[in-house]
Formats: structure tokens, C-alpha cells, sequence
């Protein structure tokens, strides 16, 4: 179903963009296998919008370098041809129709599937005639999602595809997503400030963090790998055995830990329990934050 | 054909949650050999989940023996597991309300019967090397 391509789609290497003299983005490592659906997480304003533009080739890198399907993003048509992109607020011409919307779609993407893109605007219920100013917010963003599945890309890159949406237009919106993925087999990356968003979708996450990549890897083998840990009161220099810390709190006389481990926790003192991934990235965000351990990529990139 | 659900705060992997609704069906009858399973399109369009989970608990369920994919035509259940005898079910059951009666009288409160059960089971498949 997926193609499985040797080469990584996207390809980072301390990619940098600074605006003026603020780096939006520094350092940054990134390889994204093919045939994911990748989750870009963090807070307002850690760079993921900077990353998806340098991604499609809207911006131009300050330093470092990006390689998205083998070429340069941006570099020919050719190569645009073969991403699609849905800006935040999945912009649309207000005034044009939802049929001028398919019109302009083939008349300017050689690719264009016009049956799909008609089929889904029949599922979706919408009127050809009607004018997308008046469309509600889910429709919008579902005709949006349409016209850039409909130029049959290899990577659909999705700016905040959801967060304007309220619940049962997200649900839906994620639905129409994953079929396009089931049945086409395209790779995703897409961005949200709310893990929750993205937590069904996603089998890959990268997190950002003030403009660096806190966390990176595969959702499975990042839930299989932390763990919650409570047990007994310890001083933060007698915490051995247990992997790498990523969250410590103290009460009076308990100890709860996020550590990292790959093996199994030996030491019978602590009760282990799964994490959930919003609380796994969470912890990361509290620690890129504050700085204690530069970076923690150690997780393989596995194919 | 069974028809899956997912429960996002359980912190069990969604893969697994799906194997395990499998186990569950098989062992309670729902799902006989020759049995199709919903294809990956039909689990993602009504959960909004990504392919490649499905993909990936079918693969699990196939490594066990219990499903195969047939190409074109959908996977197909063709083994079982087996059932747990409905009669020593009740009598398990039985025996729990006993114990539990005797924790009540004892005086633990519901929450220290419930960490009491935790603590035993994992300690138990922790043993066999299960958990």
C-alpha cells in the first residue's frame, strides 16, 4: 500500500531560519521515512509553521539544509507538482464556487484526479454552485483538503489543519485524511499545537520547542520505551536504574518519574505504569523549556 | 464482522487495543473461522485512525495464526483461540465475590481491595513474563 521509499522524504540538517535576529528555527536534525502520517507538535510559536514553509519551499533556509522528496523544495514545477500543501485556516477563494474551485485545481496541476475530486465533493454533500465564502468551516476545510489530494501529491503537508474546526468537523476532517492515506498511500506531515489532535492519526512525531526538535520517532516505540514511575520519596542524585529522567516531581514522600528506558524497570520500589502521549510530550516540552538536557534524540529513526 | 472501539486514555497502543478487541471476539464467539475482518479502509474511516496501525495489528494477528490476508479479497480469520468454559467463568466469578465480600467484612475500602487486586495481578504476569 505505502510505497517504501529508501530515502527519507524530508531531510534535515541543521536547518536553521532566523527572522531578523531571531532564530525561529536553529539546529534542526530531521529524517522523515516515507508512508507516515508524522505529527508536528509544540506550542504556539516553536517554529512549526516555519518548518512546513521550508518544507514546501515558501521560505528559504538561514542555515543548514532540507531535502524533500530527493530535491530541493520549491526547485521546479516538477518537484512542486509532487507536494500538497494546506496552508493554515485552509485558505480558499471566497468568491469562487466550489466547482471553480475543481476548474482552477486541473487547469493548474497536471496530476489532477477529477474524479476524485468530484466523487468527494458529492460524499461531502456540498453544492457546486455555492460559493466557498459561505461554506461552513468544516466544509471549507474539507473542500481545501480535497483540491490538495486531488493533485495526487506524494506528501500532503497540513498547516494547523484542525484547529479552527469544532469537534465533529475534526473527527470528519481526520476521517476523510486516513482514507485518502488507506486507499493512496501518500505521507503526511501535520502540525498541531494539541497532541490530542493528532494522537489517532499519527504513527511518527517530531516535537518543537523554541525552535529546536525536543523529540523525534516513531509513536509506538515512544509509548513502549517511557514509562510513569511512583514510588518513594528520592533525592534527584540517587535516581539510578531507572533510564533516562525526563520529568521528576518530589511531594513529601513520593517520587513521580517520566524516564526513558528501553528495558524493563528492575527495582521493585516502583509502581510502573504506561504514559499516555500527551503526557510523554508534554514532559518534553517541560524540559526542552527549562533547559535541563539540550536534546534528547536518541530514538532511532526505524524503517 | 466486528466493528472496533478505542479507548484513548487506557494507554494501551491503539495496534494492541485492536488485537486484543480480536482475542476478545474470538474468545467469545463473535468471530469464527472464515470470518472476514473490516478492511483497513473501512477501521480508519469510522476511527479516524492511521492505516498503518491496522496494518500493523493484522500482521500481529497473522503472525499468531489466527487471520490471513487474502490479497484482493480482505483477511480472513482461520483459527481460534480458546474459549474459556462459560461454567468455570461463573464459578471464578463466584469465587472473586466471595474474596471481595470477605475484604468488605475485613474493612478495606473499595480503593484498597482495587490497589490489592492491581498489585497481585501484575505481580502474577510479571512472573509469567507477561506485562
Amino acid at each position: 500500500m505505502n510505497t517504501v521509499l529508501e530515502r527519507p522524504v524530508v531531510e534535515a540538517h541543521g536547518l536553521g531560519k532566523r527572522y531578523g535576529r531571531r532564530w525561529a528555527l536553529s539546529a534542526c536534525d530531521l529524517s522523515i521515512p516515507a508512508g507516515r502520517v508524522v505529527g508536528l507538535v509544540g506550542p504556539n510559536g516553536a517554529g512549526k509553521t516555519t518548518l512546513l514553509h521550508l518544507a514546501v519551499g515558501l521560505l528559504p533556509p538561514s542555515a543548514g539544509t532540507i531535502s524533500v522528496l530527493g530535491g530541493e523544495p520549491g526547485g521546479s514545477t516538477e518537484h512542486l507538482a509532487r507536494i500538497g500543501f494546506l496552508a493554515q485556516e485552509s485558505p480558499t477563494y471566497a468568491r469562487l464556487t466550489v466547482a471553480q474551485h475543481l476548474q482552477m485545481g486541473q487547469w493548474l496541476n497536471p496530476q489532477w484526479d477529477a474524479d476524485f475530486a468530484r466523487t468527494r465533493v458529492e460524499e461531502l454533500g456540498l453544492d457546486p454552485r455555492q460559493r466557498s465564502g459561505t461554506l461552513s468551516g468544516g466544509q471549507r476545510a474539507q473542500l481545501a483538503l480535497t483540491l490538495a489530494v486531488a493533485k495526487r501529491p506524494e506528501l500532503l503537508v497540513l498547516d494547523e489543519p484542525v484547529a479552527a474546526l469544532d469537534p465533529l468537523a475534526r473527527r470528519e476532517f481526520l476521517q476523510t485524511l486516513m482514507e485518502v492515506v488507506a486507499v493512496h498511500g501518500v505521507t503526511v506531515v501535520l502540525s498541531s499545537h494539541l497532541i490530542a489532535d493528532l494522537e489517532r492519526v499519527c504513527d511518527y512525531l517530531v516535537v518543537l520547542v523554541t525552535g529546536r526538535v525536543a523529540l523525534t520517532g516513531e509513536v509506538d516505540e515512544l509509548l513502549a520505551s517511557h514509562h510513569r514511575l511512583t514510588g518513594p520519596r528520592r533525592e534527584t542524585g540517587r535516581l539510578s536504574g531507572v533510564g533516562n529522567v525526563i520529568e521528576e516531581s518530589h511531594v513529601e514522600r513520593q517520587t513521580s518519574l517520566v524516564v526513558h528506558s528501553d528495558g524493563p524497570i528492575l527495582d521493585p520500589a516502583w509502581a510502573v505504569t504506561p504514559i499516555t502521549l500527551d503526557d510523554l510530550v508534554l514532559a518534553y516540552m517541560k524540559q526542552a523549556r527549562d533547559g535541563r538536557v539540550a536534546s534528547t534524540h536518541g530514538l532511532a529513526v526505524a524503517q | 464482522m466486528i466493528e472496533f472501539h478505542l479507548d484513548p486514555s487506557s494507554g494501551v497502543a491503539t495496534y494492541v487495543q485492536l488485537v486484543q478487541q480480536v482475542h476478545q471476539a474470538l474468545q467469545l464467539g463473535m468471530l469464527e473461522p472464515g470470518d472476514r475482518l473490516p478492511t483497513a479502509q473501512q477501521v480508519v474511516a469510522s476511527l479516524a485512525i492511521n492505516p498503518n496501525t491496522v496494518l500493523k495489528a493484522y500482521r500481529d494477528l497473522e503472525r499468531e495464526g489466527l487471520v490471513r490476508a487474502r490479497p484482493g479479497l480482505g483477511t480472513f480469520v482461520v483459527g481460534q483461540l480458546p474459549r474459556t468454559d462459560p461454567a468455570s467463568q461463573a464459578r471464578f466469578r463466584r469465587s472473586m465475590s466471595d474474596w471481595l465480600r470477605k475484604a468488605r467484612t475485613a474493612g478495606l475500602s473499595p480503593d484498597e481491595i482495587e490497589a490489592i487486586y492491581r498489585t497481585a495481578f501484575r505481580d502474577l504476569f510479571n512472573e509469567e513474563g507477561v506485562a
